[in-house]
């Protein structure tokens, strides 16, 4: 009895360790198409499934000889699902992905298609589309992947409803954030709502503040990984000291950081005014217009782009956040799925998907939907970020997805520690340089 | 206790099967046959991958010799994460021990509503730890929660977002869990111990607490062992209960063996430090679990029921 339940002790203990090493296949793969089909992996639920799905049927109908098989995934399954299956050379024809740092470790590994000819011989495909978004599909001057779906800018919400009771204004730089905090602390409304447990809601107030004090080149010298120096710049620790101001003098809602973001907890602590602002992804806006009640029917939610730092060298039109989705085409395709693929990406953004995506509340990242946006109820969100996103010299790329994923990793860890005031902006710094160019 | 042999011998046994243990040798095959696919193979991939630097994306696997084990080794996460998790298991157990002794001695005895009480105690362990997780990150939530919906100032703490706090969530959480398993080792085990001696001592006078510490304390020695095992080595593993309420965090406040392991395989794609963690995770566990053995095991030939 006793030798039994040790053995089922260390067998409990290697399974635990077995996590570590579940990369094989597994049984047969549900995604896997059949020959004359290409598998197509993307997320599931709203607001992006809709349009997505319906992509594909009209493609399908269009081309019943070669049609294009679809499996979702839910956020985070599709994340190691992936890596998994790419790993045991199992991955799906066309791949869904965030471009970036991700996609580089792809094309490191030979493992996607480069899609620079085919952009090259099919103009037309490439011209549509926001410029800024292939910026995270290029690779070494190479692209990659086919930037789709909808531009998603990093902006500033704030409840309108808190603002007129309180008697205040919303900010229009740095140091009223800072005159604010107290304002608002003292009527008993938390100044900005985080769901800091997500940690990549905490990045984005770093993303806008570097950029903001010391211009685009601050981050872009951290990508391109040859200064071993690079986030000791001063205005990279001046941008982290700020974030400590603002989190020392109390500007986050109470539990900000055992607050996470996909529980929408942040959304609510806005349209609910426990708290007065929040800086989030255009997203947002879908999400509160589905749980928020009337809150945007009554005109109460208000949005801006993140304000200037004073004496900043940065643009204060330059913005952040998801350029596009981004699709690639595996390598390990059979020629005929390859065209397949090839086909699907050119049926991409017609009128039907185009005007999906703006009933989700989002801005198709392609130059002729503009005027389709004054149609839509949410016309003037729709416009505001439509504007945001063309008027920006720099779209930078969400730092995490630019990023390797192993610098990605100890990125948002570091930020978590900044965030708790558990490390220096010194110690951040010193930590971040040592895994630069990883 | 002995069993009693057959009455009846219909033939002599024949020589290939001469001995007990000859004929039911094969009873432990398809627990070993499953034990070293599941775990042992796993395990020695472990062990190989814990030599490469294999992102977990391509599908050559560079070999890179040590240096996994060097980049875990001396990395200052690594004795925080032994640090956190050796706090959980010992605070875990300090808190589970204790209550599943008496809630095992309580439930022992045999009255109805004993039993009706023992079959509700039983429910936590029948949920899974993610939804338990779920369940409690959302009524600790601070805007939220319990404390903010029934206006109780002293629930409206930042459970999750507070270091200290957040591992003692942790540990509440494993311990509302687990002691209604623990509770029905001691249950079986009180059982087991004989109720003459309990009548010797009444004879000498004893009282209900001298023979709870007496008697029932020192009959248990074999069955807190075990149950000290199943914990101990049981909470080298936990990991879907704090990936869900905390992900490591506060900062790392949180951030347990289990956990660290996952972030450097899943998160970051470094697959051989991940790998070297699960080694290191394999030992302790084997390391602790041989030593519990070895605290009741010196003696094996003694009797559980002296006196009895």
């Amino acid at each position: 009895m006793k030798r039994r339940n040790f053995l089922t002790l260390t067998a409990g203990t290697a399974a635990g360790a077995a996590l570590a090493a579940c990369g094989s296949s597994g049984p047969s793969d549900p995604g896997k198409a059949g020959a004359g089909e290409a598998s197509y992996w993307f997320l599931s639920g709203p607001p992006g499934e809709k349009p997505r799905t319906g992509a594909v049927e009209r493609f399908n109908a269009a081309n019943p000889n070669g049609k294009v098989k679809i499996t979702t995934f839910q956020n985070d399954a599709y994340k190691d699902k992936l890596k998994t299956a790419m790993g045991a050379g199992q991955g799906p024809s066309i791949i869904w992905g965030w471009g970036g740092g991700g996609l580089k470790q792809y094309v490191d590994a030979g493992q996607v298609e480069d899609l620079t000819d085919f952009f090259a011989q099919n103009a037309a495909v490439k011209d549509r589309l926001f410029p800024a978004s292939f910026g995270p599909a290029t690779i070494d001057g190479k692209i990659y992947a086919m930037p789709s779906e909808t531009v998603q800018p990093i902006i500033l919400l704030y409840n309108k409803e808190v603002f007129e009771k309180t008697g205040l204004k919303p900010p229009t730089s740095w140091n009223e954030i800072m005159a604010l905090v107290p304002q608002l602390n003292a009527k008993g409304v938390a100044p900005f709502s985080l769901g800091g447990q997500s940690r990549w809601t905490n990045m984005m107030w770093l993303e806008l503040l570097f950029d903001r004090i010391g211009g685009t080149e601050v981050f872009n010298t951290i990508y391109e990984g040859k200064d071993p120096k690079a986030w000791s710049n001063p205005a990279a620790i001046d941008a982290l000291t700020k974030t400590q101001d603002l989190v020392k003098a109390n500007g986050f809602v109470k539990g900000f950081s055992s607050i996470t973001a996909d529980s929408n907890a942040d959304q609510a602590l806005l349209y609910r005014g426990k708290a007065a602002m929040m800086l989030h992804g255009s997203w947002s806006y879908g999400i509160i217009q589905a749980e928020g009640g009337n809150f945007i029917k009554d005109g109460k939610l208000g949005y801006m782009n993140f304000p200037a730092v004073e004496g900043g060298k940065g643009n204060p039109d330059d913005t952040y956040g998801n350029a596009g989705q981004f699709l690639s085409i595996s390598s390990k395709a059979t020629a005929e799925q390859k065209d397949i693929a090839k086909n699907f990406f050119k049926s991409l953004f017609d009128e039907t998907e185009q005007k999906d995506w703006i009933g989700t509340g989002g801005v198709p990242i392609v130059k002729d939907a503009e005027s389709k946006l004054s149609a839509s109820p949410d016309a003037d969100f729709l416009k505001f970020i439509y504007d945001v996103s063309s008027k920006a010299k720099n779209f930078g790329q969400s730092w995490d997805q630019a990023l390797s994923p192993t610098a990605a990793e100890a990125l948002l860890s570091n930020i978590a520690k900044l965030f708790t005031l558990d490390v220096t902006p010194q110690q951040f710094a010193d930590n971040m340089n040592a895994v630069i160019g990883k | 206790m002995t069993i009693a042999p057959p009455v009846v011998r219909t033939a002599p046994p024949s020589a290939s099967s001469a001995g007990g243990s000859g004929s039911v040798s094969w009873m432990a095959w398809p627990a070993l046959l499953s034990f070293t696919l599941f775990g042992l193979v796993p395990l020695v991939g472990v062990l190989v991958l814990s030599f490469t630097s294999w992102s977990g994306q391509t599908e050559e696997i560079p070999f890179t010799g040590l240096d996994s084990w060097r980049s875990v080794l001396t990395d200052p996460g690594l004795p925080h994460a032994l640090w956190v998790t050796f706090l959980i298991m010992a605070v875990s157990w300090l808190v589970q021990t204790p209550i599943s002794i008496l809630l095992g001695v309580f439930l022992a005895a045999q009255h109805r509503y004993r039993a009706v009480l023992a079959v509700l105690y039983f429910i936590p362990l029948l949920l899974s730890q993610a939804a338990i997780s779920i369940t409690y990150k959302a009524l600790l939530d601070p805007n939220f929660g319990l404390g903010a919906g029934l206006g109780l100032e002293f629930l409206q703490q930042d459970w999750l977002g507070n270091g200290t706090l957040a591992l003692g969530v942790v540990v509440f959480v494993v311990s509302w869990q687990f002691i209604p398993f623990h509770s029905l080792i001691y249950q079986g085990g009180v059982r087991q111990i004989p109720a003459s001696m309990y009548e010797a001592a009444q004879i000498d006078g004893a009282g209900k607490i001298r023979q709870f510490f007496s008697i029932t304390l020192p009959q248990l020695k074999y069955t807190i062992i075990t149950s000290s095992t199943l914990m101990v080595v049981g909470s080298l593993t936990f990991f879907d209960l704090i990936w869900v309420l905390t992900a490591g965090g506060p900062g790392d406040a949180t951030r347990a063996l289990a956990v660290d392991m996952y972030q450097r395989g899943f998160r970051s794609n470094l697959m051989g430090p991940a790998s070297a963690i699960a080694v290191i995770l394999v030992l302790c566990g084997l390391a602790l679990a041989l030593g519990l053995r070895r605290l009741g095991g010196r003696d094996q030939a003694d009797s559980q029921m002296e006196g009895a």
